[in-house]
């Protein structure tokens, strides 16, 4: 990636974006759907790790368990007993997709952590899709699982009746504005992460401002290193909410 | 001169972005006072203060991606 | 001024690479095949066989609990057990011990019983070696006090009867 600045003490140029750039990883040629790029590679790199953590670390069936497999334990323990806090029991049968996402995210950010690597989870076009899937699921579940009585998630009961369609109004806005809220605060956490580093990265061109330039960028790569377990922690905690809506829309 | 236009409102919109952290400053302190108060009850209000901060957060990362757009795609 | 460099390079992307539409599509194919990957691999093969191993874990640590809660059991029952020995052993010991003081005391008792009478029988066989002695001790006086008494009264020029001396002077030792 093209971000390293040019050199000139001079002139400080940043790319902080230019991480972000979707490339073919064979040849140069334009980006078709089925095309290999670098944020296919990273995707692909995030399976590969969740079948190494899951899959192969649990293959042992040990009852006092190694290393690989107490990790992969826990983030079963950490996501079932989430979904069981939160959605309740009739939650549990959507424990693997919602186990799908958290394992997806919590990988793709850490293997973006990697210098020089991609992070699929910066993009929109991704989380807007894990999001709508949550929203689509959620909505159509509520529906099927209640019915029409899944609109009384609008229809505030405990209100005074007269303020009632006025919040009926601002539920309904903020029902929709979930996938967004959701998509975004996953792809600009990181992104805006990411960003900051390359811009301290930018700073280390003048000699005088180096040091500071790497304290900071060390620091921030700590913060990022928590950010990225808390977005994925948070995405998978309001999934598990708003699957609790669905499954019980009455407040 | 549209793009320096462009460029004073991303640096307004990174002011939400102040914002929003003294949003999540809140909530958290907010939850450590209460926890210090009542810490039998803090273990059990965790996912709840994540739910709060994630909130508080998003409308400053909104913040910072309207700075992006005038930066980047304006 | 990071708008021209940006442009200028890539000139195919917008500023911000997420907005660039043209990659979308990509992004959502791979990622709807990744996704679908993970999602299998983790409902058919990774999550139930952790659950089984968390299940066996947990049936595992039950019954070695149970098994736990038995010996602990036993053990208490042999601690009991060994206690009432010990109590009983004790009780014994100190039977045997009463029987063999008595014993000995008996012994003792009869030994010294033996022992006081041979002295006793000594004591009386001396008291009268002594009596006789001082018997024989008399006699020998008298006769040399008697023998004694002649020959004064003979040396005084007296005739001594001798049978008048010897009552004189059995007279004077008795006096």
């Amino acid at each position: 990636m093209a971000t390293e600045a040019k050199g000139e003490e001079a002139g400080l140029v940043f790319h902080p974006m230019d991480q972000f750039i979707i490339k073919p990883l064979f040849g140069d040629g334009a980006i078709t759907w089925y095309t290999p790029t670098n944020a296919a590679l990273w995707m692909g790199f995030a399976v590969i790790a969740v079948i190494v953590l899951m899959l192969l670390g649990s293959s042992k069936r040990s009852i006092i368990p190694s290393r690989s497999q107490s990790v992969a334990e826990l983030a079963y323990g950490f996501i079932y007993k989430m979904v069981e806090d939160i959605c309740g029991k009739e939650g549990v049968k959507y424990f693997p997709y919602i186990m799908t996402l958290f394992m997806f995210i919590v990988c793709a950010n850490f293997l973006g952590l990697i210098p020089t690597a991609f992070t699929p989870t910066s993009h929109f076009a991704v989380t807007v899709v894990l999001a709508m899937a949550v929203f689509l699921t959620v909505t159509i579940l509520g529906f099927v699982k209640n019915g029409a009585g899944f609109l009384s998630l609008f229809w505030v009961s405990s209100a005074p009746l007269a303020l009632r369609p006025i919040l009926a109004i601002i539920e309904l806005i903020s029902y929709f504005v979930r996938p967004v809220s959701h998509s975004i605060r996953l792809a600009g956490n990181v992104m805006a992460g990411h960003a900051v580093i390359k811009v301290f990265a930018g700073f280390a061109v003048i000699t005088l401002v180096s040091p500071v330039s790497v304290v900071a960028i060390t620091a921030m790569y700590g913060l990022e290193v928590l950010v990225s377990f808390i977005q994925a922690y948070v995405f998978t905690i309001l999934t598990c909410v708003y699957l609790k809506d669905a499954l019980h829309p009455h407040h | 001169m549209e793009g320096e236009l462009a460029h004073i409102g991303a640096g307004l919109a990174a002011i939400g972005s102040g914002a929003a952290a003294i949003g999540v400053g809140n909530v958290a302190g907010n939850y450590l006072a209460g926890a210090l108060r009542n810490p039998s009850a803090a273990a059990s209000q965790t996912a709840t203060l994540f739910i709060g901060i994630a909130f508080a957060e998003a409308l400053g990362i909104f913040a910072f991606l309207v700075a992006l757009l005038l930066m980047f795609a304006v | 001024m990071a708008t021209e460099t940006n442009s200028a390079e890539a000139a195919s992307a917008p500023g911000m690479p997420q907005l660039d539409f043209s990659t979308w599509g990509n992004q959502i194919f791979w990622l709807v095949i990744a996704l679908i990957a993970i999602y299998f691999v983790l409902s058919r093969m990774a999550l139930p066989r952790i659950a089984a191993i968390l299940a066996e874990r947990q049936g595992t640590i039950t019954s070695d609990l149970a098994a736990a809660e038995d010996l602990k059991v036993k053990a208490q029952e042999a601690e009991a057990a060994y206690d009432k020995a010990l109590v009983d052993a004790r009780a014994e010991a100190h039977r045997i011990v009463g029987e063999a003081k008595a014993e000995i005391q008996s012994d003792l008792d009869a030994a010294i019983a033996k022992a006081d009478a041979e002295i006793a029988a000594k004591a009386a066989e001396s008291e009268k070696a002594i009596a006789e002695i001082r018997a024989g001790a008399l006699d020998a006086v008298k006769e040399v006090a008697a023998d004694t008494a002649k020959e004064i009264v003979s040396a005084m020029g007296g005739k001594a009867d001798a049978k008048a001396i010897s009552s004189a002077v059995g007279a004077r030792l008795k006096g």
